[in-house]
């Protein structure tokens, strides 16, 4: 069996194991090496591979993501971690109009095995552009594929995976869930990279929600519990492509569906879950699908992120609103 | 042709001895940029020094740059260069010839096409063929290019296929060639990306414990992007083999060089700590000598050069510009006196370097390169209507999968009518 760990040591592991198996796998960025990373997430594999494979960089986020592109032309699996979601803006554009179109563009000759690191998400008490959740903006563009774990376990194997793939993946991960420790075990069997779990078995209505918001599901589906109501979590793990098969089966049986997300909600991921189930689950749905997320203001100051964050009223009261139609 | 690189490789230390410390050494009208110091790296900086000290009460309309050739068709020498086509056969600058000819032709037939509505919009080189093929014909095989998308005359010299180079401009795909198939990547459109991602890839060439270099083309315009600026600064901190050649064609769309910078440009590469220099890029026996010097310098594990063809673009930015609105007759006739082809065409004249049949077997061989291209690109078949949906990811993705679905549906739909009709 595996071994509890936090999520930061997790994906730790994961690269270590990746840096050890294949020797053109190259982390990057800003204070990934003697530092080991702002939140530590790269600590000690300077150390064990050297500067040559775990790359200090200049302070430049256009010019990691695109040196990553160059290095993936010359064949290498550049893993670049962008240090705060905020900063990933002066990369967006090498990110979207050139790796994410390089496989399109050269017909299928070229591939981009790169996977982009972004801690994400607010409830640490950041200052501004450390709190953001922009994975809309990146699951819009295709070419790309946009991943967020919840749990110790998906963050280990999620990365062996998405390092694994041919494909530009950005991986999000959400730092509010750093510190939570899970079981991972290192031999096991993993889910596909794009397969939605249910976390949690329920007949009344369905919580669909990725990375931080899982655990946040949990908590309320046991609160709901309390109150006789008996909920299903289902943990998306992908954002691009989605697993709509495995939302369609729990509504389906639920007849219920809400979206949680940190992400505003405007143009957000729920909004594409709510068209698309509806499409699906038109004659199922007992009640219009429901999104509780971020509102579409500025991620706020420290002082207020707990009233625009979704917490555990809030999605119950969405929970109410679904189960009163 | 190719013209043999050996000798580009051999001299690169007696080129710096012969030249001495001197610092700048002139030809009739061409001024070196810099001293023979930047032949080694801890000096790097040493070259920009001497190029703006070269410059300094010059007014910019009369820049220093290195020249072999001088428009007149007449060989200057160069102790700082001259060792780099020291080698150069009467073949060899045949064959140089020959190339910028054909380039420029099929550059010609390019615009015609796009005036015929063969092609939806053409990026002309016209006036940048010696840029083109003299740092193009520098470069060895094992070397990668990352081309803006306007080096028609570099990808000549990589061996892509002319008509390959059509397929976007025609609409039929977004790039089409396969990058690896000639050390060519794809054109890209934003400016200045590709610098990093030649960057990247020069970083990996010394990963690879390589002795291959990696050219970047962009031009003036792109030197304002911070993607060039970044990709300077990541060349430099880890000593990347990549040699910047920008073409400063005088003109980004409407905007003049002076909207781009108030220092000339190949300056900018001294606060990034390596070395700058400018080269008449009209004169394809200097850009061949200067991008030699540049690439040998990347081989041997001196880092990143900055050069800055000094060259000008005839025609207009692209088939959908209009120069007549922003720039007059005046300058550009005053260019064409500086025609990089007729320069070396009468350098090949007064040298007696051609026999009898050369230009009239060039002139053939030119037609039958328009009458192919001609050809080739109305032949061109439209793409399959599934190619939109073909790799836009190489592991597959569950979405672009439900649409193909939906979209054959669709069209499938069409036959059932037809059928039932």
């Amino acid at each position: 069996m595996g071994e509890k760990m936090a999520m930061a040591k997790a994906i730790n592991e994961s690269l270590r194991r990746a840096l050890d198996t294949d020797p053109k796998v190259l982390v990057m960025g800003e204070d990934v090496g003697k530092l080991g990373g702002v939140f530590r997430v790269t600590d000690g594999l300077q150390k064990d591979f050297g500067e040559s494979r775990v790359i200090d960089t200049p302070l430049a986020e256009s010019g990691i993501v695109g040196t990553a592109i160059g290095l993936a032309l010359r064949g290498y699996r550049p893993v670049v971690e962008i240090q705060f979601d905020g900063f990933v803006f002066p990369a967006y554009d090498q990110i979207v109009t050139q790796l994410a179109k390089m496989h399109a563009r050269s017909l299928g000759k070229v591939k981009m095995p790169v996977v982009i690191r972004i801690p994400y998400g607010g409830g640490i008490g950041a200052v501004e552009h450390h709190s953001e959740s922009p994975e809309a903006l990146f699951a819009h563009v295709a070419g790309l594929k946009v991943v967020s774990p919840s749990n110790a376990s998906d963050a280990y194997w999620m990365m062996q995976q998405a390092i694994q793939s041919d494909d530009p993946v950005i991986y999000f991960e959400p730092k509010r869930r750093y510190w939570d420790k899970a079981e991972v075990d290192v031999e096991a069997i993993p889910a596909p990279l794009h397969k939605a779990q249910v976390v949690r078995e329920g007949t009344d209505l369905t919580l669909a929600a990725y990375g931080p918001m899982v655990k946040l599901c949990q908590e309320v589906a046991a609160a709901a519990a309390e109150e006789g109501k008996n909920l299903e979590v289902v943990d998306l793990r992908s954002v691009s492509p989605l697993d709509f098969d495995t939302i369609q089966a729990s509504v389906e049986k639920t007849r219920r569906l809400v979206v949680v997300h940190e992400a505003p909600v405007f143009f957000g991921s729920g909004a594409e879950i709510a068209a698309r189930i509806t499409e699906r689950c038109f004659y199922h749905l007992e009640a219009p699908v429901l999104r509780v997320g971020g509102y579409h203001a500025p991620y706020p100051p420290a002082r207020l992120e707990e009233e625009y964050l979704p917490d555990l009223d809030r999605v119950l009261d969405a929970v109410d609103r679904s189960l009163a139609f | 042709m190719t013209v043999d690189s050996s000798a580009a490789r051999k001299p690169r230390r007696s080129a710096a001895d012969k030249a001495g410390t001197t610092g700048s050494t002139t030809g009739a009208t061409g001024t070196n940029t810099g001293t023979a110091g930047a032949q080694s790296g801890a000096t790097g900086t040493k070259r920009s020094t001497g190029a703006a000290r070269a410059t300094r009460g010059k007014k910019s309309t009369e820049p220093e740059l290195v020249q072999l050739l001088t428009p007149e068709g007449k060989r200057v020498k160069n102790a700082e260069y001259d060792a780099y086509v020291a080698g150069i056969t009467a073949e060899d600058l045949r064959g140089l010839y020959r190339d910028m000819v054909l380039t420029r032709r099929f550059d010609a037939e390019a615009t015609a096409l796009q005036r015929q509505g063969e092609l939806g919009l053409w990026a002309s080189l016209l006036g940048q063929e010696a840029a083109q093929i003299g740092s193009g014909r520098a470069l060895r095989d094992d070397d990668y290019v990352f081309p803006t998308y306007r080096e028609h005359g570099v990808a000549w010299c990589r061996g892509v296929d002319p008509t390959n180079l059509l397929g976007m401009f025609r609409g039929v795909n977004n790039g089409g060639w396969d990058p690896n198939g000639n050390n060519f990547h794809l054109y890209t459109i934003v400016i200045g990306s590709q610098a990093l991602h030649a960057t990247g890839y020069a970083m990996g060439i010394t990963k690879d414990g390589a002795d291959s270099a990696v050219i970047a083309y962009f031009g003036d315009g792109a030197s304002s992007q911070g993607d060039v600026a970044e990709s300077f600064t990541f060349s430099a901190v880890y000593n990347a083999p990549v040699v910047f050649f920008c073409q400063n064609n005088q003109w980004a769309i409407s905007e003049p060089t002076e909207k781009q910078s108030r220092v000339p440009l190949y300056q900018r590469a001294q606060g990034f700590g390596f070395p700058g220099v400018r080269v008449d890029g009209n004169d394809v026996l200097a850009c061949l000598a200067v991008t030699r010097w540049a690439l040998e310098r990347a081989r041997s594990g001196e880092g990143p050069t900055l050069v800055e063809a000094f060259t000008y673009r005839m025609g207009a930015h692209t088939t959908s510009d209009d120069p007549t609105r922003y720039r007059g007759d005046e300058e550009r006739a005053a260019w064409e006196a500086k025609d990089p082809i007729l320069r070396l065409r009468r350098y090949l004249e007064a040298s007696n370097h051609t026999n009898d049949g050369f230009f009239a077997e060039l002139e053939a061989e030119s037609e039958a390169l328009g009458k192919r291209v001609r050809e080739a690109v109305r032949a061109m078949p439209d793409p399959d209507h599934f190619a939109i949906f073909e790799n836009v990811y190489a592991d597959g993705h569950a979405l672009v999968d439900e649409e193909r679905a939906q979209f054959a549906a669709y069209q499938a739909s069409f036959a059932d009518a037809e059928g039932g009709r």
